[in-house]
């Protein structure tokens, strides 16, 4: 079962496809461009269609997905934690 | 899919062009014409007002798109005849004779001197004509080349980015190579990954072309923004969604034009293309205002992605949901017509989702009422690009 998809190998983060994804479970990942499969564990709770980081990002670090610059860290962000508004901003406007 | 062969019944119309809707709208010039326009729908069952709150004291770039935007609605193949109506003659003649030049049945009414009664009734009686004229038209079989098809997302979110977009850009990489003539927009809602779409141009003129059109939006931007647009560009509902920033956005967004299509010209707002392949029109992300806009350039059928559950229609323009987000699929079934969400649980490709959604574009080319036109979604929103006088 595919808890998170991730476009590409060198993305920095996944989205969650499942509803109620809960801080400590097991999740199984597919990267898509690659058609390869990742494990990472839960930080936190994750609404569907949310991200999460698979890679641990350090403040003012650059998001990659769909291996483009989507934007840069304003707080650090630990493998398997919800990414969003809260630790990410635009770079633009 | 075998497309080199494949067919579509639409309607033919005098100009050559081929619709896949037969209506008889009546169309203000104004907004003070609105009410007339609808007494006249509500009289002749079958015929179709499309109000909208403006038409007065603009004036240059701005008053031009305001009448190439009815015009092109007016002309568009789907539309069979029209009877305008405004509330003077001068404005309405200038409708009227724009949508003529198509040929198809086109007459004015100006309310100044008879007021709406008799507007109503003189009005009411050509609505009538046009109507029974318009239901004898048959459908004939067409290539697929004659049908004209765009594109815009709405209430995107990052399933949006992973299934529905790129189901529409899996589409669009099938239907280039047969001649159809595609369109894309939404400028600023590139912001972040408009060099993959000059890298996608066909040429330096394009791609000079596509670079002005976007520095321009960027500029309408910065000049008017109070933030960095967070609660705007993503919206609410992009963010409740997942989607984090305009580069996210952006980026699910571009998977529209699929992965081989060239972008092979810029139309200015509402500008109808002049020959096959994909385009890009300078236009806001709005949904309705987008894809008013696709219907005035000509468009035919529409594919609208969404994530979290835009639920747009339009007037004369089929707009086909499709939904690759199993809670929206779920929670808001009425607005969905392709469901593309096993593409998620990895048990549909995307050369699956976008068959699936080719195919509904063939019913719904066909004759098949959208969700949105079950629902009885008519938004009709014209771009405006300052204040009136």
């Amino acid at each position: 079962m595919i808890h998170f998809v991730v476009h590409d190998e060198n993305d920095s983060v996944g989205v969650v496809v499942v509803e109620g994804v809960k801080a400590g479970q097991a999740l199984t990942g597919w990267i898509m461009d690659q058609d390869k499969d990742i494990q990472v564990k839960a930080m936190s709770d994750i609404p569907i269609g949310h991200k999460l980081a698979i890679r641990p990002l350090g403040k003012d670090a650059t998001v990659i997905k769909y291996g483009v610059d989507i934007g840069r860290v304003v707080a650090p962000i630990q493998v398997g934690e919800h990414a969003h508004v809260h630790n990410i901003k635009t770079k633009r406007w | 899919m075998d497309l080199a062969k494949a067919t579509f019944s639409g309607y033919k119309r005098e100009n050559g062009r081929v619709g896949v809707r037969n209506h008889v709208i009546i169309l203000p010039v104004d907004d003070l014409s609105n009410a007339a326009a609808e007494a006249v729908a509500h009289n002749i069952k079958g015929a179709m007002a499309i109000p909208h709150p403006y038409g007065r004291l603009q004036f240059g770039a701005d008053l031009e798109l305001h009448f190439s935007t009815l015009i092109g609605t007016g002309a568009n193949p789907n539309v069979a005849a029209v009877v305008v109506i405004g509330i003077e003659e001068g404005w309405t003649k200038r409708v009227v004779d724009g949508i003529a030049a198509t040929g198809k049945p086109v007459i004015g009414f100006g309310i100044e001197g008879h007021g709406d009664h008799a507007t109503i009734q003189r009005a009411s009686k050509a609505a009538r004509e046009y109507l029974q004229w318009a239901s004898e038209i048959k459908r004939e079989e067409r290539p697929l080349r004659d049908l004209w098809v765009s594109t815009k997302c709405g209430e995107s979110d990052t399933t949006s980015g992973c299934g529905a977009n790129p189901t529409v850009g899996n589409a669009f990489d099938k239907l280039y190579p047969h001649g159809v003539t595609m369109v894309f927009g939404e400028t600023t809602e590139l912001t972040g990954g408009e060099h993959l779409v000059a890298a996608r141009c066909r040429d330096e003129e394009v791609r000079k072309k596509f670079q002005f059109v976007f520095d321009r939006y960027q500029e309408i931007i910065n000049r008017h923004k109070t933030s960095d647009l967070s609660d705007s560009q993503p919206t609410k509902g992009n963010i409740a969604g997942g989607l984090t920033t305009i580069e996210e956005k952006a980026l699910g967004n571009i998977q529209k034009i699929g992965r081989k299509c060239l972008v092979d010209g810029v139309l200015d707002k509402g500008e109808m293309p002049t020959g096959p392949g994909l385009w890009f029109m300078d236009s806001s992300s709005a949904a309705a205002e987008m894809v008013t806009l696709c219907a005035a350039a000509g468009y035919v059928v529409h594919f609208f992605p969404t994530g979290q559950g835009n639920v747009i229609g339009n007037p004369i323009l089929p707009v086909i949901k499709l939904c690759a987000n199993p809670r929206t699929v779920k929670l808001m079934s009425e607005h969905i017509d392709v469901d593309v969400s096993g593409l998620l649980r990895r048990e549909m490709s995307p050369d699956d989702a976008g068959d699936k959604l080719l195919e509904c574009m063939f019913r719904t080319a066909n004759g098949r009422l959208t969700a949105a036109e079950a629902l009885g979604h008519r938004e009709f929103v014209l771009t405006r690009l300052y204040e009136s006088a």
